[in-house]
């Protein structure tokens, strides 16, 4: 039997779409994100009191907080089902390098669940206060942060791959990462709100998503070998 | 000299008697340093709560120093697999987030009577204590991987991308207004502290360095000796 070997971007697009296609159908998809981020949500004004001066103040920082607690959710699972059935044995046998596979894997992360959520983003925050005309560059944000998100999430379900305590222990090690996007992301919706500018903190949440795009991927193709081996 | 180190049993033979003499000039230093502390004058503003930054300032130092050590120690380790790498980076860990766990006590100590608050999220506190959580992850992951070479890529691989937080912790008070005063010590032509304060801070950040290193030294060679024995009760497992 004769075998065809795909070109580098046909097998990226490949798994791009296996993997996107999985994450947003296996066990109900990108809803059970959806579902806890809006519940988290909801919470917040039961808990602080309905009043709209107070809402409005905190709702940048609060919308950020559930962002990143929400992106955690479906991470654990992100390698373990493929790890487990051996399924990167034989993605291993394929073009790819491994840390490009993680790549991908996390890239339909981000636009099965991240990309949701950060459109749910700029209505969460209006129904929390924030004013209307912010609810593009909160969409911009959100999309950037996720992305951050997503790529450290992948360094963390990689490096705790195989481990009995997978969820606690990803949540330790990723959460300390996710500050600076949280600071970034929750400073420019304060500075809109002051009416100050808001492209440096913008300018950082995009170098970090960048930072993470560039050094995630290697460390992340170590820990998945350290781990397959 | 480091590859000829390099081999734990050498390194346990050559380490094992400098060990006493190492303990012994931290605690000299630290008398000294101490009896220094409390000889220097009052700083005319903050009167005698600023002895605090003698134990407060070294300990933020070496919470900095020991996280450099485990990042140098797990570039060999992942690199050159060194065995004695992966040990030492291992053994350090627990060290740095006492180190870390100090200068925020001592810092928060501080501030109360200074700032007038326990606890600011300036720039420098938040990465101090993005950097003891690091720490924790790192014992956390380590803790959490059966296989000690598995464990030992993870924690290292880790320990490299937080390396990230270092160069953060020493400019946060550059990039961001903080209640933490500049850079006073290693700055381009010469520290701007007066002399009076600033050679019991030099002996007790020595005094800390020494301390920092006999800890370390025990650590390893129990890392060591673990690490023997339990090869030892493989192989006896095995027949």
């Amino acid at each position: 039997m004769s075998r065809v070997t795909p070109s580098l971007t046909q097998a990226a697009f490949a798994l791009l779409k296996r993997d996107l296609g999985l994450s947003l159908t296996r066990s109900g998809g990108p809803l059970l994100a959806i579902g806890f981020y809006l519940t988290l949500m909801a919470m917040i004004p039961l808990s602080l009191g309905p009043d709209q001066a107070v809402l409005s103040r905190i709702a940048a920082g609060l919308t950020w907080l559930c962002l990143a607690l929400s992106s955690l959710l479906s991470l654990e699972r992100l390698f373990e089902r493929d790890y487990e059935d051996a399924m990167f044995d034989v993605l291993r046998l394929g073009p790819l390098p491994l840390g490009l596979i993680a790549l991908l894997k996390c890239l339909s992360q981000w636009l099965g669940t991240g990309v949701i959520l950060s459109l749910l983003t700029p209505v969460v925050m209006i129904i929390l206060g924030a004013p209307v005309d912010m609810s593009l560059m909160a969409l911009t944000s959100a999309l950037l942060g996720s992305l951050s998100f997503a790529l450290i999430g992948g360094m963390g379900a990689a490096l705790s791959l195989g481990t009995r305590k997978g969820g606690v222990l990803m949540a330790l090690l990723v959460l300390p990462f996710y500050v600076p996007p949280v600071i970034f992301g929750a400073g420019l919706m304060q500075a809109m709100q002051t009416q100050s500018s808001p492209w440096q903190a913008l300018a950082f949440l995009g170098a970090y998503a960048l930072f993470a795009l560039a050094l995630t991927p290697v460390a992340m193709g170590a820990a998945l070998r350290s781990a397959l081996n | 000299m480091i590859n000829w180190l390099a081999n734990p049993e050498r390194f346990s033979s050559v380490a094992r008697p400098v060990r006493p003499w190492l303990g012994a000039v931290a605690a000299a230093l630290l008398v000294w340093g101490l009896a220094l502390s409390f000889l220097s004058p009052e700083d005319y503003q903050q009167g005698d709560t600023v002895r605090i930054m003698y134990i407060h300032v070294p300990a933020a130092w070496m919470a900095m120093a020991v996280y450099g050590i485990m990042g140098v120690a797990s570039f060999f380790g992942l690199i050159f697999r060194h065995a004695l790498a992966d040990a030492a980076a291992k053994a350090i860990a627990p060290i740095g987030a006492v180190f870390t766990a100090l200068a925020l006590l001592t810092g928060s100590l501080w501030g109360k009577p200074m700032w007038g608050t326990w606890w600011q999220w300036d720039g420098r506190m938040t990465s101090v204590l993005v950097l003891f959580l690091f720490y924790i992850g790192y014992i956390a992951l380590h803790a959490s991987i059966e296989d000690e070479q598995r464990a030992a890529k993870s924690t290292a691989i880790l320990a490299l991308v937080g390396l990230i937080n270092l160069p953060v912790i020493k400019f946060s008070v550059e990039w961001w207004n903080s209640l933490h005063q500049g850079a006073s010590i290693f700055v381009k032509g010469g520290p701007t502290i007066e002399a009076s304060m600033r050679w019991p801070l030099y002996v007790m950040g020595l005094a800390y360095l020494f301390l920092m290193l006999w800890l370390f030294l025990i650590r390893l060679d129990s890392e060591i000796l673990n690490r023997k024995y339990r090869a030892l009760r493989a192989r006896l497992a095995l027949n």
